[in-house]
């Protein structure tokens, strides 16, 4: 890979914190978002929602809807005529899914509250609103079940008669024998965690327009995976692929939340086809919260075993996955991820991950940035600071003492994968060059006798990401129906002006800039006459979008690849019209020359003069024309790591826990743009932050949202965060040229067992050793007040913010649970 | 549509007139009536933020004010901020310091931010938060948009604005690196 890399120009580009070109639209308004898109004669949908979590449908009467002026039609489920329900697209080889179907309008039964039932179609968008109100629907409710616990119990309400049962799925992964590693143990530890359900709260709410002109389709739509959603639309719809044309304009956030089919998208394009006008709907902040999926809901049973030195032996969780009531794209997958990672950055030799997907009448949980993988982070971080306890050990010291030392890299860990590379001992140290742990241990001590709870908590973490090598996780090996490999076309046009087509979908992230950066190194052009085009299923070749913090080691390495390909035609070119060789052509700036000789030289613009227009001396053994393409298949996924702190102050009185500083020194292999990697890691050690301290969705008994806007759901405010602290090491990746891995996801994955375990560590002098997130004040209180773990049934405690503080299970049966 | 009402407003300087029906929000006016797609809207319960605009000079979530009520006023919105080759300050500074991300929240973000130094040209980190606590952003964790007010701050206190744009800037990894709070 070194000789690629030697192959760029030296301009330097790549490494430099440039300001973003997607920014000056932005801050002036001009930004072009679904909903700012207007098209002649559009209709307006909106959407009839179940107020039930559980109930068969009797009738609907859509008449008075229809009497109302401005009304174009009414449809439901029985109108509906396409030709399959909503895709769900893990197969898994030997492991049987119970798959419901899902359709865009209910079909005789609901299972959700928030289900649509029935659309209304009209001129005026506030028309079509108070039309809805008018459709009668008739429910007859069916005993409904919310707990994903009580759900598994003999006699529960079943969600789908036709399964039989609850469960999804079971599906177990494993690597050593944790039995053995577990006898081989001198301390077995034992913990119930609870990862509750969020929300993934992008600040634009999803949306779709369709428009048919004669007998072909455009939909633009907030999504993450134009060309993924075109296909799946293809399918259920009946529509040949290319008659499909899918724009992802800008996209106002999207968090895992827009990588996803949605029924809505379906439903735009099928009545402006019916109807022959164009459709659009734009989401409420309620149905983002009702049916936008949500993300984590877990429940896991985590065992952990150690010898008497600290030495690690055995991991042993049980997974249980709330999936709601029917899936979405990827609901059944997602704890596949938590196995992968579950070790954490450590040598474990025997693993073993249980997984039970279950049925509950919510809606659908799927990939929110992160998925799976902060909830694995959470579970071994909360676990290794209870095992520092019960050995009576530095807690530093036994992460230090079972790190996977940076030698050993490229590691196979006991699960099967191999991570690239690392060094845990780096992060780590680097993150105690920040924090002087004995000048806090004396402030924490100073300040208990003035009766203020300083605490300090840890992670080291590592995270799977760079979806993905497309034979690892595609129909034959983990079962997703998909491959994961990127495309990208780079074109110089014949005045030397480039245009990069790439089939990642950013959305916020500022690959635009990147990508421009990776480009202009590697043929001699300026970042600025580099245009960057993506998320238009009618430009540039197939791709499979953003997520899983790819677009960079894997959309970007496909823009290196496709740019290095350009460079390599350049070179012929101006090797055939210097009857030089090829290899004696190189690159220097902004100048293609001779080796040596820079008084013969040409630059991009000049070498794309005469790639367009030949000129009789070069050679017509050289096609025109100076485009190339890149379709590139990682041979193994990247894995980024780091270390975070985090100190708190707890208020005992109230319960309130103040962050007072947050350390983290994350590695996600080389920088492109370091400005854009730490606006990537403050925001997502926000979103960690804030699953650990407020953000909950909340469900009551009878299935209703009780966290149905932004007035319950505690999104933080800029008063509940502090300003970061960020650094970096930079340890290449093996997997790619560019050295790269991801960083969307990173400070999520990390940052929330760094603020429990704060906290934790502020109140062990009370005897509190755990607690289930969100740490409402509430929470904690009674944790500090009532002694041990605080839980509390599901919906009943609505604490501060408006904010349910509840965990997902019942009342907890005893301290621990059973593995 | 339901009974309407004839509204005379200045928008961004402009005279702006028409007939809207009586329960017309001003943003949806703004956005579906005049075009000025820079105003969005986020969450229908005045918690976001992503609706700011100026009434009579002062922030207000133009999801929550009636067409009808602006009628005689003066509004600002984003687009009437500054331009391309005119930014303001915040605007400069939030591009300057990568306080946006997608984007969404930001032209209500900045707008909240603009009648903050309108009412306190010198505000602390404090102060800053405390007054951004109605606009809600998922990308940032606030930290650059903290940064970037601050930046403005100082700017405009400075009686100059801030630097013109530049296509590279590579200390700004240092800065960054650093942190505010550290």
């Amino acid at each position: 890979m070194s000789a690629v890399e030697e192959r760029t120009n030296g301009n330097g580009y790549v490494g430099q914190a440039m300001r973003r070109r997607e920014d000056p639209r932005f801050i002036t308004g001009r930004g072009i978002y679904v909903d700012d898109i207007a098209r002649p004669g559009t209709l307006h949908m909106a959407v009839v929602r179940s107020p039930e979590a559980h109930a068969r449908v009797v009738s609907i009467d859509t008449s008075a809807a229809l009497e109302r002026a401005d009304i174009v039609g009414v449809f439901t489920g029985e109108d509906l005529d396409i030709d399959g329900p909503l895709p769900m697209a893990w197969v898994p080889p030997g492991v049987e899914v119970n798959t419901p179907e899902h359709w865009p309008l209910a079909r005789g039964k609901v299972g959700y509250v928030g289900q649509a039932v029935a659309v209304v179609v009209g001129t005026d968008k506030y028309s079509v609103v108070d039309a809805a109100e008018d459709v009668i629907v008739e429910y007859d409710p069916l005993p409904v079940v919310v707990d994903m616990e009580k759900a598994l119990e003999d006699g529960a309400p079943l969600v789908h008669e036709e399964f039989g049962s609850n469960r999804s799925h079971e599906w177990t992964l494993a690597g050593g024998d944790v039995e053995q590693g577990f006898a081989e143990a001198d301390v077995v530890i034992e913990q119930r965690i609870v990862n509750h359900r969020t929300a993934g709260a992008a600040i634009e709410p999803r949306g779709a327009i369709a428009e048919w002109h004669a007998d072909r389709a455009t939909l633009y739509s907030a999504t993450q995976i134009p060309h993924i959603l075109r296909l799946q639309l293809a399918v259920m719809l009946g529509i040949a692929e290319d008659r499909i044309r899918v724009i992802a304009p800008d996209v106002g956030g999207a968090f895992g939340t827009k990588l996803n089919v949605y029924g809505e998208e379906a439903l735009v394009m099928w009545l402006a086809r019916k109807l022959n006008r164009p459709v659009r709907w734009t989401e409420t902040r309620s149905e983002n919260m009702a049916t936008t999926i949500h993300g984590r809901d877990q429940i896991d049973y985590v065992k952990l075993g150690a010898k008497r030195d600290g030495t690690l032996t055995a991991i042993h969780t049980r997974v249980l996955q709330d999936c709601g009531a029917y899936f979405q794209l990827l609901t059944p997958y997602i704890p596949c991820f938590t196995a992968f990672v579950m070790s954490g950055p450590y040598r474990i030799p025997n693993v073993k991950t249980d997984i039970t997907g279950v049925f509950t009448n919510k809606f659908a949980t799927d990939a929110t940035r992160g998925a799976g993988r902060p909830e694995a982070t959470h579970l071994i971080e909360v676990m290794m600071d209870q095992l520092a306890v019960e050995l009576d050990m530095d807690r530093l010291e036994l992460r230090r003492k079972n790190f996977i030392p940076k030698e050993d890299f490229p590691a196979e860990v006991p699960i099967g994968v191999i991570y690239d590379s690392g060094d845990y001992h780096g992060t780590l140290d680097k993150l105690l060059g920040h924090v002087d742990l004995d000048e806090f241990r004396r402030e924490q001590a100073e300040l208990r006798e003035k009766g203020i709870h300083r605490g300090i908590g840890f992670s080291t973490y590592v995270e799977i990401c760079g979806l993905a090598p497309s034979r690892a996780v595609g129909p034959s090996a983990l079962g997703l129906q998909a491959a994961f490999y990127e495309s990208a076309v780079v074109r110089v046009h014949p005045s030397g002006a480039v245009t990069v087509f790439s089939g990642a979908s950013p959305h916020g992230q500022g690959l635009d800039t990147s990508l421009a950066q990776i480009t202009a190194d590697r043929i001699g052009a300026a970042p600025e006459q580099v245009e960057v085009v993506h998320g238009d299923t009618s430009s540039g070749p197939w791709g499979w979008g953003t997520y899983g913090s790819r677009s960079l080691s894997v959309g970007g390495e496909a823009v290196a690849r496709a740019a290095l390909k350009v460079q390599d035609k350049a070179k012929r070119i101006c090797a055939s019209m210097w009857e030089a060789a090829p290899e004696d052509i190189e690159l220097s700036g902004d100048k293609f020359q001779v080796r040596g000789s820079p008084d013969k030289s040409m630059t991009l613009a000049e070498v794309a003069g005469a790639a367009y227009i030949p000129p009789e001396e070069l050679s017509t053994d050289i096609e025109p024309g100076l485009e190339e393409t890149s379709f590139y298949d990682p041979e193994n996924f990247v894995w980024p790591f780091g270390a975070h702190a985090c100190i708190v102050d707890v208020d005992v009185e109230t319960g309130k826990v103040n962050v007072v500083r947050y350390v983290a020194v994350d590695d996600c292999g080389k920088a492109i743009n370091p400005m854009l990697i730490d606006g990537q890691v403050h925001g997502g050690i926000t979103h960690g932050l804030a699953q650990a301290l407020f953000e909950q969705v909340v469900y009551d008994d009878e299935g209703q949202l009780v966290t149905g806007s932004f007035v319950d759901y505690a999104l933080p405010t800029a008063s509940d965060v502090p300003s970061y602290e960020t650094d970096r090491q930079e340890t290449p990746s093996p997997v790619n040229s560019l050295g790269v891995k991801g960083v969307g996801e990173a400070g999520t994955i990390a940052s929330s067992p760094t603020v429990v375990n704060a906290v934790i560590d502020a109140l062990r002098p009370f005897g509190v050793d755990y607690i289930d997130m969100p740490l409402t004040p509430m929470r904690v209180w009674q944790a500090i007040h009532e002694g041990g773990p605080a839980r509390t049934e599901q919906g009943k405690d609505l604490g501060e913010h408006g904010q349910g503080a509840a965990g997902s299970g019942p009342a907890a049966p005893s301290e621990g649970g059973g593995a | 549509m339901g009974a309407t009402v004839r509204v005379a407003v200045s928008v961004n300087g402009e005279p702006r007139e028409a007939e809207v029906e009586a329960r017309t929000l001003l943003v949806h006016w703004l956005r579906d009536g005049l075009g000025l797609t820079g105003t969005h809207v986020g969450c229908d319960t005045s918690n976001c933020g992503a609706c700011t605009v100026h009434l009579n000079g002062e922030a207000v979530k133009s999801c929550t004010v009636l067409a009808a009520q602006v009628d005689g006023a003066e509004v600002t919105t984003i687009e009437g901020l500054g331009t391309g080759d005119d930014l303001h300050p915040l605007q400069e500074a939030f591009w300057q310091e990568h306080g946006l991300q997608c984007g969404y929240c930001t032209p209500g973000m900045i707008m909240a931010a603009a009648d903050l130094l309108e009412r306190n040209p010198d505000p602390d980190e404090q102060q800053v938060r405390h007054a951004l606590e109605g606009n809600l952003c998922r990308c940032t964790g606030y930290h650059n948009i903290v940064k970037a007010v601050l930046a403005a701050a100082r700017a405009s206190t400075e009686g100059r604005d801030a630097s013109p744009p530049q296509p590279a800037r590579p200390e700004a990894a240092e800065d960054v690196a650093k942190g505010v709070g550290a």
